[in-house]
């Protein structure tokens, strides 16, 4: 009945005797999350881990606690109890902006795209810890030619992800300007301009038309043959059991079960709490 | 820009939808009516209308040229000097051809909206770092400059209640004093909302003026005192309450005075030298003596505040096309996003805070502090208002707009409607031999008329009380352009915040390859 | 329990919050200074009792006008910095009509009654004397304002119905200087006296003074308090404060479910106009005098105490201007006069930083 999460249970609580296995193994870990709203609880006690280079999937029915989750991990909202570690250092608590210094970085459901920046400005804006970024650097006439070499570079690698999406036409355009499935694409790849070891995404696909929806999810599986680690939120079920290789489902702020794609065809309580909701 | 196919069309485009362009329609159409009048000898001088009508044939190529410029030039420097000089001629006209000013009052008068435009451009360019660029709605501006000036004037100023410290103490210290109260209002203040944030910096910028307008700290701080023990000694530094300060010595004159604060020490060499030549200038169109004395150093010390203006827009384009600037952008857009993508928003919000309020505070320092006294009084919140107007104008977001945007409050808005006061009277005596008379002294006595279908005293009234209606059209104009142009006249410009250019490197080397990254997509 | 409780939260209050904590100890310090200074004398009971007294009265001007800035903030989305103004507008318009009214028949002539420059002893104007130059003239500054506001939203701020707060805020400015000196260019930027001769007074007793209340003051306390129970009458026992309750918590949910937006939206322009008018004309009455920046000069006040009260809180507000009215009176046993505006700045600044929501915070009472 619910062996896909009593498994996945056990090799959790296995590997957590050893904290540099699984801090080598799984990059990110999440350990009885809690979280209310005034008197509504959103999450109930989440825990799971990712497997590092796997492409994740998050599911559940609406108001399962996926995106608190999500805030929680990254730190828009502080967890009233619980833990939330990535690599081998525990980031509970701490800001969006640190969460996203030790190389966790997410998308937004809705595309938050900065619309009156260009598409390049959008994808400049990203990369970590610029030397540029500094006032007095980027003023001061000598620091200022080491600033405009690293800017150089990240123009580069704009460049480069530009291509990549094969959005290189919009360079120039505000990102305001840009349609649902371009800003999505934008999005994907100003996440990945920051360079980081994992990235959170919140429903990559959801308004992007199929074509777009196929090369979204071509560009996920390219780059993790590069290595990247990915955790997808998802609304559309097909989506997630056809592209992801472990599935994380939620429901009522808890995990209810966890496994491959087959195990969570087959678990009754996942198939109970959809057909509750009716989704 | 390609030379050849320009022309026609894009001229036509410019017609079409220019708020320049109908403003030139309205002139040319004034131009045809007089043109019409003068042939029919209409008002008898002739000369008088030749005049007017050259008058306003020049100012009607004069705004459909700084339209063009504005709209089809790529370089800032060249727009900011082409408004600087078509103004010029405006005033320049008025002044010798209406109003029949000498020489000395021609220089002063070009002298007088140089100086205002560069303190408002200054102004505008470090509220645009906190407005334009980052989104911080700060509405306190006078009380920063306030800051900056008060400062000055109690560490290095001449009076009794001043330290007398040597005058570039006094300026570090205004600067810094501004930054820091800038700093202690935005520690806790920048969490805020926008709206929020408007109603502290305003009301911070009240507490600063009732304080410095206080008899408290007229003479000096007083000790502070808790439970008979004394915590601090009085500090014999006052801030002169309403009666205001005196500010240190304009520094300029030590250049032409040996003794700058004592005028009977005599001149030095420059001053033997540069007095005289002003004085001997003579120029056949204009009559009157030379130009004395007064106006030189006044003219010397905008020279200055030319340069200082020049270091602003220097150090703000600096700080805008980095990856600085790119956080502060993206801050303004979404806040959160930035943050998510690793950028300590709130260290780059204080900082920035912080650099804007510094700014003000010497830009108060280089306006107020140059006139040899300031009190509360210049420190209302209208004056935030008027460089906020100024921001709207020229284009939150562009630091060229910026600085237009000062140069056209100061020189239009500012004294625009004070100078036009005095020529209407001026060419309705030449033109019709009409005279106003003297205005009504009340609004019923203006009105009453009319039932009469008497105007001029309403005329009359209105000119009288010109700085009345001037604020009117301020608030009328602050309105018009939230409702249609709130982008002002340069927000529609892409300005991108990167230090290098953004066009694909591998194709910028061959030919013509700049069709992707050009602006003009 | 419970000792441990209080004591852990202010330990907690102490770690935590500091700045706040730090705030929350001043307060403390300076209650019981005043009863320290009340104990050895040093500050009289009546003096107390006469500065409470003040600032009541000046508070529930305050709070009047506030009802009408919460109410547009809450469900226009803008901090309004025109609402000074239609005080100004109300104030100016109302007088001219107890003028007119008052000084017909007399030997002024019209311009100066109308103009207000008419010498206030010979026209006369007391609540006692021509109590119906002064009924007319709140009528008139009612219905001036409320005109006046219709005019206003209809040319600045229904075509930018769909604009951010913060360019409604900036609009709000022109439209403030744009009243302002259209004050100006009528009545000029000289103070107009406007009551004189003798207003009944009576002196009360309290144990070591007295403290002096006027007919004024007395008929300004009585207009406010009627128009505020006017105001909670009619938002309660309407469908009109439903909607705009409604309107506050969501405008796009309010008008997928049917409520007349722009119907809610003349009604809280009318309400707060109205609001706005006799408080700018009542405050002139109680002060007997009055400039072009009567209502600029409260604005800030009428701010605080709105925030102070919590945005959209009707009771908030007028709660939030008494306490403003008294602690900008009451600050005077411990600082100069000069800086009483100053100590109710703080307090809002305060407010803004520690508790945005407001005393009322979360009760939309609307």
């Amino acid at each position: 009945m619910s062996d896909a999460a009593d498994a996945g249970r056990a090799t959790e609580t296995e590997a957590g005797t050893d904290g540099r296995d699984a801090s080598a193994e799984y990059p990110l870990r999440v350990e009885d999350l809690h979280k209310s709203f005034g008197g509504i609880t959103a999450v109930e006690g989440a825990s799971f881990r990712i497997e590092a280079g796997s492409l994740t999937g998050l599911i559940g029915p609406n108001g399962a606690g996926k995106s608190t989750t999500f805030n929680l991990v990254t730190g828009v909202h502080k967890p009233d109890s619980g833990a939330v570690c990535f690599g081998d250092e525990e980031i509970t608590g701490l800001e969006p902006h640190e969460v996203a210094n030790k190389g966790l970085v997410r998308t937004f459901q809705i595309a938050r795209q900065l619309d009156e920046m260009t598409v390049l400005e959008n994808l400049m804006l990203a990369p970590r810890s610029q030397v540029g970024e500094v006032l007095w650097r980027s003023v001061l006439p000598g620091a200022r030619r080491g600033v405009l070499a690293q800017e150089s570079t990240v123009r580069d690698r704009a460049w480069e992800m530009l291509d990549f999406f094969e959005i290189d036409h919009l360079a120039e355009e505000f990102a305001g300007n840009l349609s649902g499935g371009q800003r999505k694409l934008l999005e994907m790849a100003r996440a990945l301009m920051t360079d980081p070891d994992m990235v959170l995404l919140d429903e990559p696909l959801a308004g992007v038309n199929p074509s777009l929806e196929k090369k979204l999810l071509e560009h996920v599986h390219e780059l993790r043959a590069d290595g990247y680690t990915f955790l997808l939120v998802e609304h559309d079920m097909d989506v997630i059991m056809n592209n992801c290789e472990h599935i994380i489902v939620m429901h009522q702020g808890r995990v209810l079960a966890e496994g491959t794609a087959d195990e969570i065809r087959s678990n009754e309580r996942v198939i109970d709490a959809y057909l509750g909701e009716n989704v | 820009m390609s030379g050849g196919g320009f022309a026609l069309a894009d001229a036509r485009s410019y017609f079409r939808d220019s708020t320049a362009a109908t403003a030139a329609g309205v002139l040319a159409v004034l131009y045809v009516l007089l043109s019409i009048a003068a042939m029919a000898g209409v008002g008898g001088t002739v000369p008088a209308w030749r005049e007017t009508v050259l008058v306003f044939t020049v100012y009607a190529l004069l705004i459909v040229a700084v339209g063009m410029l504005w709209r089809y030039s790529r370089n800032d420097a060249v727009i900011i000097v082409g408004v600087m000089a078509a103004i010029y001629v405006v005033y320049l006209m008025a002044g010798v051809l209406f109003l029949g000013l000498p020489l000395n009052g021609i220089v002063n008068t070009l002298r007088r909206i140089t100086f205002l435009s560069a303190v408002y451009a200054m102004l505008v360019l470090a509220l645009n770092l906190h407005w334009g660029y980052t989104g911080l709605f700060n509405i306190g501006v006078a009380g920063f400059m306030a800051v900056g000036v008060y400062t000055m004037a109690m560490l290095s100023g001449p009076a009794d209640i001043a330290l007398g410290l040597p005058l570039p103490v006094g300026i570090v210290g205004g600067v810094v004093a501004a930054a820091l109260v800038g700093a202690i209002a935005a520690l806790p203040a920048l969490r805020l909302d926008a709206d929020y944030l408007a109603i502290v910096t305003v009301a911070l910028s009240e507490i600063i003026r009732l304080s410095y307008n206080s008899t408290v700290f007229q003479s000096s701080i007083p000790r502070l005192r808790l439970a008979g023990i004394t915590l601090l000694p009085s500090i014999p530094v006052g801030t002169g309450g309403g009666q205001g300060i005196r500010t240190p010595t304009n520094p300029v004159r030590a250049l032409y005075y040996k003794d700058p604060g004592d005028t009977s020490a005599g001149l030095t060499d420059l001053g033997e030298f540069a007095f005289g030549a002003a004085d001997g200038v003579s120029v056949t169109l204009i009559g009157g003596q030379g130009v004395q004395p007064p106006v030189v150093i006044a003219l010397t010390y905008v020279l200055v505040l030319v340069a200082f203006v020049a270091g602003f827009y220097w150090l703000l384009i600096r700080v805008g096309n980095s990856p600085f600037g790119r956080v502060l952008k993206a801050i303004r857009e979404d806040e959160l996003v930035a943050n998510s993508l690793g950028k300590d928003t709130q260290r780059f919000k204080i900082k920035t805070f912080m650099l804007g309020c510094a700014l003000m505070g010497l830009a108060g320092i280089l306006w107020r502090g140059s006139t040899g006294f300031t009190q509360p009084g210049d420190y209302l919140p209208i004056q935030t208002f008027y460089v906020f107007l100024a921001l709207i104008i020229g284009g939150a977001g562009s630091n060229t707009g910026s600085v237009v945007g000062g140069i056209v409050f100061a020189t239009l808005l500012f004294e625009g409607p004070t100078t036009l006061a005095r020529l209407i009277p001026e060419l309705l005596q030449r033109l019709f031999n009409t005279q106003l008379g003297s205005p009504p002294s009340t609004f019923v006595g203006a009105v009453a008329p009319i039932a009469q279908l008497d105007l001029t005293p309403l005329l009359a009234y209105s000119l009288r009380n010109i700085s009345t209606l001037r604020f009117i059209l301020l608030g009328v104009l602050i309105v018009y352009m939230m409702q249609n142009r709130p982008d002002g006249l340069f927000g529609h410009r892409k300005e991108v915040a990167a230090g290098v250019d953004l066009r694909r490197p591998d194709r910028d080397t061959g030919a013509g390859a700049a069709t992707d990254g050009s602006e003009s997509g | 329990m419970g000792v441990s409780e209080t004591y852990e939260r202010g330990r907690r209050l102490l770690v935590e919050r500091p700045f706040l904590a730090l705030v929350v100890v001043v307060g403390v310090l300076l209650f019981l200074d005043l009863l320290y200074k009340l104990g050895t004398g040093a500050v009289g009971i009546a003096t107390v009792v006469g500065h409470v007294w003040n600032g009541t009265v000046i508070g529930l001007i305050i709070g009047l006008a506030g009802i009408g800035l919460s109410l547009t903030y809450s469900i226009l989305g803008f901090a309004n910095f025109s609402h000074g103004d239609y005080l100004t507008a109300g104030a100016f318009s109302g007088w001219a009509t107890s003028y007119l009214v008052a000084g017909l028949g007399s030997s002024a002539d019209l311009a100066a009654l109308f103009l207000l420059t008419a010498s206030p002893r010979a026209v006369g104007v007391t609540i006692a004397s021509k109590p119906l130059a002064v009924f007319l003239g709140l009528g008139v500054a009612v219905v001036f304002t409320v005109v006046l506001a219709l005019f206003l939203d209809r040319v600045v701020y229904e075509p930018m119905r769909d604009a951010g707060g913060i360019s409604l805020l900036i609009a709000s400015i022109g439209v403030a200087l744009a009243i302002r000196y259209a004050v100006v260019f009528v009545y000029s930027t000289d103070i107009r006296g406007l009551t004189a001769g003798d207003v009944p007074r009576s002196r009360l007793t309290i144990v070591d003074g007295a403290v002096v209340i006027d007919a004024h003051e007395v008929a300004l306390v009585v207009g406010a308090v009627a128009l505020m129970l006017g105001v909670h009458l009619l938002l309660q026992r309407t469908t009109l404060g439903k909607a705009m309750r409604a309107m506050a918590d969501n405008k796009d949910l309010a008008r997928v479910t049917g409520i007349p937006t722009e119907r809610v939206i003349t009604a809280t322009w009318i309400i707060g106009a109205a609001l706005a008018g006799s408080a700018g004309y009542l405050i002139a009455l109680k002060r007997g005098a009055m400039n072009y920046n009567l209502g600029w000069v409260l604005l800030l006040l009428i701010f605080a105490a709105v925030i102070l009260g919590g945005i959209g809180s009707v009771y908030g507000a007028i709660l939030g201007g008494v306490a403003i009215g008294v602690v900008n009176n009451l600050s005077l046993v411990w600082i100069p006069s000069d800086f009483a505006r100053v100590a109710a700045f703080l307090i809002m600044i305060l407010i803004l930083l520690f508790r945005p929501e407001g005393i009322y915070g979360g009760v939309k009472t609307a």
